[in-house]
Parts: structure tokens; sequence; C-alpha cells
């Protein structure tokens, strides 16, 4: 009886052993099965998903100009402090003053990519790219002014 | 400091101390473990906490409740979906919301898809903490379709920061049904690899059988919920006992077990993937058309009170407690981590095994650090 | 000089001492000439050896695992470790203050000495053997638990309990391990009546001895890779290192060069293993030849014999590294367990039933 159970266990466990080294020999003969990609040589073929949440971006036209009306939701709704806009005050070609952006700074080493700036934005006026490289030297380049210099608000936009 | 730690370095005869963390790959991250080892024998196991503390609760109460849910994707990581459900949950309760269907059915899909992720990521690392590296891999492949389908639907891979107070951010991706039901099929195929690799394994078994006894009673009495408790028997399935989202929509079994043991609790979390993908299943094809998000008013305000919602996250329960004063941030909020109660007991588990089952203690209550220290 | 002589290393080796006996007169000159040349050559030989053993490791462990592994450094990554090594020669030889100094830096080198010792007797090709002890098994299985000296000193003078704890382990470990090893061998002794590893590989002119010996050698040979690799501290039975249990056991503290030592005994002893075990059960340099076949062991013969040799050799290498990265590591007793409960009854009752089929001549 004892024998039995001491040749059994002994019969179990090399069986165990060896259903595990099946799955790792399998996986040792085929070669097709691995899943590494070689990131940096890939680059050509990388498609990141058009959802995916890289830093954030204001777009524009190709008049130069883009949505944002400097209406500070997008400051408001980030919790990380990572959007200041500076506005200043334009003239118009009617008389009437009205507040446009200045700089829209936008703080790349704080954003934590969460998105509550795009949704809160009323006039879609940033977006987020799909861009994940953001390595650089030197920490200040990470400070990023999003609207390009003399840029306009678009037409209609209020 | 020094006070409140219990200051004995001093021991007993032929007993020693070693400092198992805050840098040590079995702790997954900075937790401190102060060990009392007689030999190779644990005497006595003294978590330290605190190096990973970044004041969330404290910092929520600065921020908007529209703003303080993406600061909770940051507590258990490997859940970060679920917690920011919570929290949506719990502001939606305050509001006496009511979130459309779709949007329930969108986030218990994703936080099931979560739940899997989760287990599967930490089947790899039981894995690993008990040496052996190549499941790992195998689980992070199938984890990384799962990621790709939250890239593709949230936008994020980690910390996705879908929910919004009334449901969830955008509506699903065109692609997400069809991707995920693929998926879903990858990772059948899967189990029984995992179970010729790992749980079939004679040493395997050895080191998980018997080791780290959590009786019933203990694991209530410290509070230990999910899976780890329900490997002592405990019935603690919130899903189940409070369904929250769409979780009475489905079928699904609480898994319970009687063992105790770190056997028991591989075991559980290993049905409870196979549970994740039958929900998921019975959900994927179901979603009914409709708004994703309820309409809210640009600054969400609580009326006075206080507010509390669970869920249950793979860890176990998560509990957010938002006292609410009537402004546009929260007075006070508590987050009731699982991660906590669960360590609590690690030093009744660990006492009298060897330093190897500490490990696999640690490892089969599934600690996620951030977690336990907010 | 008899030794090299007496036992040449085939031709090569007769026209090198041919060479320089020509050059040199002085007969101890020569001798001591001809030693530096066979050191080095030693060393360079095993240390190649080992970069192509760390790069096997790395290759196997990726594939097993579904990645590509070193892909970067030379074609296919294959200079990968030799990157690696200039990484650990640059790094500083940290000692810490507390440590006990001499013997700290000394560990290292008792254990790349003590594995290097062993490849003396281990016959690598036809003719081609450094030394052919007639007390070849045993030499081996005294001169490789030299180790266990190297792996206590370094963990005990490390001062750091992470250290102990390892050496601790694998003292027990290597101590307990050390019995199976060697009755294991001496299934094979008793069968080939033997002690010499040369005598050894030309009784299995007519068939190795894991054919010759059916069940009882098999399960010798089961036995031996088993508690070898227990004796190299290798996953599963890395108790000494337990990364996630000890974070580096005994060597927890070195770092540079010191480090790269204990790697490079690693593989050594790796390979002697792999090579020990060879030769035993499956012929060494030996061709796959059946007893009376005459024509097919001819054409068998025109592999050549080193072929052979490593080929059995990586087989078996293969297999433990094999075992490491499919299994999980053992717990300290259970470790032990397996050893007091298994394999040494089973290995002890084996050497019973092989000296009893040795004596009835019941092998082939
Ligand atoms: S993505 Fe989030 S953190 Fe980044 S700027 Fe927008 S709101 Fe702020
Ligand atoms: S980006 Fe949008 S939200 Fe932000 S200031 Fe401009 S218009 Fe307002």
């Amino acid at each position: 009886m004892f024998l039995k159970e001491y040749f059994g266990t002994i019969y179990k466990s090399i069986k165990s052993l060896l259903v595990g080294m099946k799955v790792t020999g399998y996986y040792f003969t085929h070669l097709d099965e691995i899943k590494t990609e070689e990131y940096p040589d890939n680059r050509a073929t990388l498609k990141m998903f058009d959802r995916f949440r890289g830093e954030v971006v204001m777009p524009h036209d190709d008049n130069n100009e883009h949505r944002c009306t400097g209406c500070q939701a997008c400051e408001i709704a980030c919790p990380n402090g990572t959007i200041k806009i500076i506005t200043k005050q334009e003239i118009l070609e009617d008389g009437k003053k009205k507040k446009r952006i200045d700089a829209f700074v936008y703080h790349l080493d704080l954003c934590t990519m969460c998105n509550l700036c795009v949704v809160a934005c009323p006039s879609d006026a940033i977006v987020m790219a799909q861009n994940f490289e953001h390595s650089v030297y030197d920490k200040k380049q990470l400070k990023k002014i999003l609207n390009q210099p003399d840029s306009k608000l678009m037409q209609g936009v209020e | 400091m020094r006070g409140l730690i219990e200051d004995d370095y001093v021991t007993d005869e032929g007993e020693f101390v070693i400092n198992i963390g805050p840098q040590h790959p079995s702790t997954h991250g900075v937790l401190h473990l102060k060990v009392w080892l007689d030999g190779e024998t644990v005497k006595k196991v003294q978590p330290h906490l605190g190096f990973i503390h970044r004041s969330i609760e404290k910092m929520s109460e600065s921020l908007s409740y529209r703003n303080f849910i993406f600061a909770t994707s940051r507590m258990d990581y490997l859940a970060a979906h679920i917690n920011n459900e919570a929290c949506a949950l719990t502001v939606e309760k305050g509001l006496q919301l009511e979130v459309p269907d779709r949007a329930k059915y969108i986030r218990t899909i994703l936080a099931e898809l979560t739940r899997l992720q989760s287990h599967l990521l930490w089947w790899g690392c039981t894995g690993l903490d008990l040496g052996a590296v190549t499941p790992f891999f195998y689980a992070f492949r199938e984890r990384e379709y799962i990621m790709e389908i939250m890239e593709e639907t949230c936008g994020a891979r980690l910390t996705q920061n879908f929910m919004v107070p009334g449901g969830v951010m955008y509506d699903i991706h065109p692609n997400f049904q069809k991707r995920t039901k693929e998926v879903l099929i990858q990772i059948k195929s899967k189990f029984q690899e995992y179970d010729n690799i790992m749980t079939g394994n004679v040493i395997f078994e050895n080191r998980t059988k018997g080791v780290g006894f959590l009786s019933k009673e203990d694991a209530i009495s410290y509070g230990v919920t999910g899976p780890t408790a329900r490997a002592s028997g405990v019935s603690c399935d919130i899903r189940k006992l409070i369904p929250y989202s769409a979780y009475d929509q489905v079928q699904f079994d609480e898994i319970l077990g009687t063992g105790g043991d770190c056997y028991a609790r591989y075991m559980i979390r290993m049905h409870e993937m196979k549970q994740s993908v039958s929900i998921i299943e019975q959900l994927i094809d179901n979603i009914p058309e409709g708004e994703f998000q309820a309409k809210t008013k640009n600054v969400i305000k609580l009326p006075k009170g206080e507010f509390y919602q669970r869920v249950e996250t793979p860890r176990g329960e998560l509990g957010v407690f938002i006292v609410s004063d009537g402004a546009a941030s929260p007075y006070r909020i508590k987050y009731r981590s699982p991660g906590f109660s669960n360590l609590s007991a690690l030093p009744l588990m660990a006492k009298g095994g060897k330093i190897g089952d500490l490990v696999a203690i640690m490892s089969t209550i599934d600690l996620v650090i951030p977690d336990i220290d907010r | 000089m008899k030794i090299l002589l007496t036992y040449s290393f085939s031709s090569l080796a007769t026209y090198i001492h041919n060479l320089l006996a020509e050059l040199i007169t002085n007969s101890l000159l020569l001798q001591v000439t001809e030693m530096v040349i066979l050191g080095v050559s030693l060393i360079a030989f095993l240390v190649v050896l080992c970069f192509f053993l760390g790069y096997m490791e790395r290759k196997v462990a990726a594939f097993m695992e579904i990645r590509l592994g070193p892909n970067r450094v030379g074609p296919k990554g294959s200079m990968q470790i030799v990157a690696d090594t200039l990484k650990l020669l640059l790094k500083e030889g940290l000692t810490p203050d507390s440590a006990d100094k001499f013997l700290f830096n000394l560990a290292p080198v008792i254990m790349v000495i003590g594995s290097m010792m062993v490849i003396a007797p281990i016959a690598f090709a036809k003719d081609f053997q450094l030394y052919d002890i007639n007390i070849g098994v045993l030499y081996v299985s005294a001169v490789s638990s030299l180790g266990v000296i190297g792996i206590l000193m370094a963990g005990w003078s490390s001062n750091n309990k992470y250290s102990l704890l390892g050496a601790m382990r694998s003292g027990a470990q290597i101590v307990s391990y050390e019995l199976s090893v060697g009755l294991s061998l001496i299934s094979i002794v008793v069968l080939s009546g033997s002690l010499s590893l040369g005598d050894i590989v030309r009784s299995q002119e007519n068939g190795w001895w894991i054919i010759k010996g059916h069940i009882p050698v098999i399960i010798s040979f089961v036995i031996f890779i088993i508690a070898s690799t227990a004796e190299i501290n290798r996953a599963p039975f890395d108790m000494a290192e337990a990364e996630q249990e000890l974070t580096g056991g005994f060597h927890t503290e070195y770092a540079g060069m010191k480090f790269a030592m204990f790697l490079l005994s690693e593989y050594i002893n790796l390979f002697v293993v792999s090579a020990v075990a060879a030769t035993l059960f499956l012929g060494g340099w030996m061709p796959f030849h059946i007893g009376g076949l005459d024509g097919f062991n001819h054409i068998m013969d025109f592999i050549p014999s080193s072929v052979w040799f490593f080929s059995k050799t990586f087989l078996i290498i293969f297999i433990i590294m094999q075992f490491r990265w499919t299994f999980p590591r053992l717990r300290v007793d259970q470790l032990l367990t397996l050893e007091w409960k298994y394999l040494l009854p089973i290995s002890m009752v084996n050497v019973i039933l092989v000296t009893v089929m040795a004596i009835m001549g019941w092998h082939f």
C-alpha cells in the first residue's frame, strides 16, 4: 500500500513535469509564435489606434486658424494644472474688444493624458495626438505652446 | 514615527530580522516587510507601508467631481476601470442619476476585461514569484490582446479614465465587439495551457497546497475580501450581493473555495477568469442601443450628505465613501481599498511558514502596493 | 610531460610538443611551457564556451518564452554576451564595508577554480583528454563539490543575512544531492568495471550504457540529471540564489567582475555536469554503435568523435535549460524531501539492481 502510493506519487509528478515541458518545448519548436515587436525597427508599420492618447495638440487648418476661443474650460477641467491659457484683448475691425488667446501653454511633463480637457472643450479646439515618443534631453522642451505663431481664431467659432 | 513602529530588532535567542523590501523582487512594489526568522522559518511579519503614498484622498478634496476620478486609476493600476467605475457610481448615487443601459453594459464588459487582464497578470506573477519565469510571458501575451481592446476603445492601456459621472466617456469603438470576441476565443483556448504549465505541476502544487492557511473566521475578522476571502469560504462577491451596473443581467457563479490555502486562492482566480469570459460573452452581443452618457450639469454638485458605493475589484471589495458639503468638490473622500485589509492578514498566514511560503502567500493574495498605500 | 605524451591529444598536441621540443631543450622549461599553453588554451576554451552557453541560454529562454532574445549586438545578438562581459569588467567591483574582504574576494576564485578542475578527466574526443586519471569518476565527484566551499565562503563573508541564508541553503542542498549523484555514478562504474572515464567510454564501444543497461541505467540517468541540476544550483533548485526570496542569495553583494566569475563558474558547471552525463550514460565521444552491426557502426564512425561528444553534451545542457525555464522553484524543505525521500532510496535500490544485473549479465 505504501509502495503503491509512493510510486503513484512519482509517476504523477514526472507526468506533470513532462506535461509542463511539453508546453515550453512546443514554443521552442514553433518560432512563429514569437510575439516580440521590434519597436524602433517597426516604426514604419507601427500604427497607434486612432483613439490613443499620446499628447494634446491643437489642430490648425491651412489658413493657420485654430478653433480655440480662450474660454479656459480646459484649464479648469485639467486636474493637474497642465494647461495655462494666456489671453489678450484684441480689437476687431468693428472696433469691439474681444478676448483672444495669446498662448495656449501645455506642460507635457505634467499631463496624464486623461482626456478631460478634450472632453471639456466646447469648441473642439484640442484633440489627442497619437505620438508617444516624447523623450527629450531638456525638460524645458516639454513646455509647449500649442497655438502656432500668428494663428487666428477660425471664422464662425465663438 | 519611531514610537509608532514596534522597535524590536532586538530578538529572541536564535532569531534574526531581515527586511524584505522596500526594494525586493517579490514585493511587487515598494512594500517593506520586516520578517523575524528562526533559520528559514518565519516567526513574525510586520508590513510597513507608506513608501508610495501619494495622498490621492487628500488630493481629491480639491478636485471637482469630474476630475477626481482620474487619480483613482493610479490606486490599483491593474483595475483602473473598476476604480473609476466605483467613483463614478458613487457620484451618480449622490446625484441620483440614472445611467443609460448602454453605458452600464459597456462598463460591465470593460470591468470584466479588466478583471481578466488583472488575473492574467497575477497568474504570470505568481509563476514568477515561485521561480517559473515562462508563464509570465504567456500571461502577458493574452493580456496584451486585452490591452489592445482597451487602447482602441478607451485610448489608454493602463490608466484608462474612461468612466465619467453619468456613463462612459465615448461610445465603444466600432471594432470593439469583433475584437473582444476574437480575444475571448484566444484566451479560452489558452486556459488548458495554463493548467499544463502551472496548475498541474507537482512543484507548484507542493509550493501552494496547505500553505498560508486562512480560516473563514479570520478572513471575516480581518476584513479580507475578494478571491482571498472566497478561497476561505466567505461569500463576499459584491457583484452578486449588491449588483451594480449590469451584473444583475448576467448569469455567473460566485466561486467559493474551502481550502483557504494558496492553492485554493489560485484556483479561485483561475475559475474567476473563466467566469469573466462567460460574463463578457453574455453581454457582448446584447449591448443595447442608446445614449452612452446621461446628461449632467457642467459643474457637478453633490447634495449635502454621505455616499458610499462598493464594487468588486480583482483584489476584493473597493469602497468609495464621499462626504459632501454641497460644494463642487468633495469634503472628504475615503477609499476602502481591498489590498490594505488583505495585507493585514498576511502576518497571520505567513507565521510558521518558510520564506518561500511568504513569497507564495504574498503572490496569491495578489498585492498591488499603490492600492494599499494610495 | 609524461601525461601529455602517453595520453596525447591526437596529432595536434604531438605536433606542438615536437615543435616546442626543438625550440626549448631544457626539459623542465619545456614542461612548464606546455603547462602554461595548456592552461591558457583551456581557460580560453572555457570562456568562449561560456559565452556560447550564455548566448544559448538566452536564446533558449527567449524562444520558450515567445520572445526573440538578444538581437541587437552582432549578428542575431550573438555578441550580446561579450558586451555584457565588457560591462561587468568595467563595473566597479564593490566590496561591502563590513565584509570579510579576503574571503569575499577569494570566494569567486574558488568557485571558478573548482569548476574548471573538473574538466581535466573528460574526454572531448577520441584520444583527446587532458588527464586520464585512473580514478576519474571519483575525482569528478570529489572536485565538483568544491564549489560549495566557494558558495559558503561568499555567503558568510558578505556579512548579509540574505547571503548567509542562501549559503546555508546551498550547503544543505549540495551535501545531500552529492549522495544521489555519487550513487548514480556508481551504477555505471559497476557496469563498466572501471573508475577511469577513458575506460568507461571505451566500454561503450558496442552500445551506450543507457541502451545496454536499459531500465536501471535509465533510472540512474534521470536521477543523475535531477541531482546534478540541484548540485550546480540551477533552477528549479536554485535555492542559493532564489531571486524572488533572497534577492540574489549568496551573490547578493557581488558586482562587476566578481559577479561575472560566479556566472562563469555556473556555466562551466553546467557544461561539466552535462559532459559527465554524456560520458557515462551516452558514451561520451563514442559514436552510436550497436553491438554486432559492423556496417552500421562504420558509418557512424564517419561522424567525428568530437561532434558526437558535443552534440550529446549540448542535448543534456538543453534539457537542463528547459528545466530552468519551465518549472517553479522548490521550497527548501521540499528540496530535501525530494532528495532523502525519493532520490536517495531509489538510487540505493537501483545500485543493488545494477550490481545484480552486472553479476548476472542481464545487460546487452
Ligand atoms: S489630458 Fe488631462 S492632464 Fe493632460 S492637459 Fe488634458 S486634462 Fe490636463
Ligand atoms: S482649448 Fe477649448 S476649452 Fe480650452 S480655452 Fe480653447 S476653446 Fe476653451
